[in-house]
């Protein structure tokens, strides 16, 4: 018999799908008949699908302007590099 | 070649052809990521000037070493574990009487906590606009201890698989799965504080 605690250190596998069948269907077992664990692990679902994929903000351009700048410079400087013997 | 035609190459290829010299290949890729980088770099340092400086750092470091990238991982696997380096390093040079680690000691207790049990509605996030959901979302994974947070972005924002987030992080499965799961209780205990049923209907912890 599955207790709150064995279903909570299951939970994120549970979730994932990531579970042999037969434990699987021993904390759906209990997911059933327990309602806190219900709730759990469907607000522990919903906090798992809001943040998925979620895009990061854009990159500030300034940030983005010196990083390209940066790249510019270590390319350049490797390319003078390799015209004395590196590989290009 | 033309930037948005470089838009739907997929990686391989665009590694393949940075790999042979090809800096507008090595660009879009740089592209592709820069936003994910600087986010963890965010989170992980907790400052703007570091994350900018690792952001820069990541790329750099990629573009001089891209020779020993094995393919045999995901570019980006790839890149996360260079950015998580440099953040690392930054952070120790600012606490230099401590130091800093991803794989610190955490409580491997198992009693998890949960101290609020309420139902959420059937999509709680149209109770906000887009950006209070994106301040709220961000500030609550601000508010995770270190080595949870860094698990919870690549494994469930950024969708990385358990092995390639222990890949990135230089961790064990098993301490992946496990901060992977008190990262997901702690936000989900955050989050009923804005997400919980209003009125009757969401009942308490017995």
């Amino acid at each position: 018999m599955l207790t709150c605690r064995d279903f909570l250190k299951e939970l994120s596998e549970y979730l994932d799908e990531s579970l042999d069948a037969r434990l699987r269907a021993e904390l759906e077992q209990h997911v059933t008949e327990c309602p806190n664990c219900w709730v759990i692990a469907d607000t522990t679902k919903k906090t798992v699908k809001i943040y998925k994929g979620m895009d990061p903000y854009p990159i500030p351009s300034d940030v983005e302007a010196r990083l390209m700048a940066a790249l510019e410079r270590k390319i350049a400087a490797r390319k003078t590099a390799g015209k004395t013997g590196g590989c290009e | 070649m033309a930037v948005s035609s470089l838009t739907a190459i997929d990686e391989s290829t665009l590694v393949t052809q940075a790999r042979e010299g090809d800096t507008t290949a090595f660009s879009e890729l740089v592209r592709r990521y820069e936003g994910k980088i600087f986010r963890l770099a965010q989170h992980v340092t907790q400052n703007r000037e570091d994350a900018e400086d690792v952001l820069q750092e990541t790329f750099m470091k990629a573009y001089e070493h891209l020779d020993q990238f094995q393919g045999n991982s995901k570019f980006y696997t790839w890149i996360v574990r260079i950015a998580v380096n440099q953040a690392l390093m930054k952070l120790r040079r600012r606490k230099t009487d401590k130091s800093v680690s991803l794989d610190e000691a955490i409580d491997t207790g198992e009693d998890t906590v949960v101290r609020e049990i309420a139902a959420w509605d059937e999509d709680p996030e149209q109770r906000y606009t887009r950006e209070e959901l994106g301040k709220i979302l961000d500030s609550a994974v601000q508010s995770l201890d270190p080595p949870y947070r860094s698990v919870f972005l690549l494994r469930d924002v950024d969708e990385l698989s358990t092995e390639e987030t222990a890949e990135a992080l230089g961790l064990s499965v098993p301490a992946v799965k496990s901060r992977l799961l008190r990262a997901r209780l702690q936000l989900r205990e955050k989050l009923t504080r804005y997400f919980k049923r209003k009125g009757g209907d969401a009942f308490a912890y017995m």
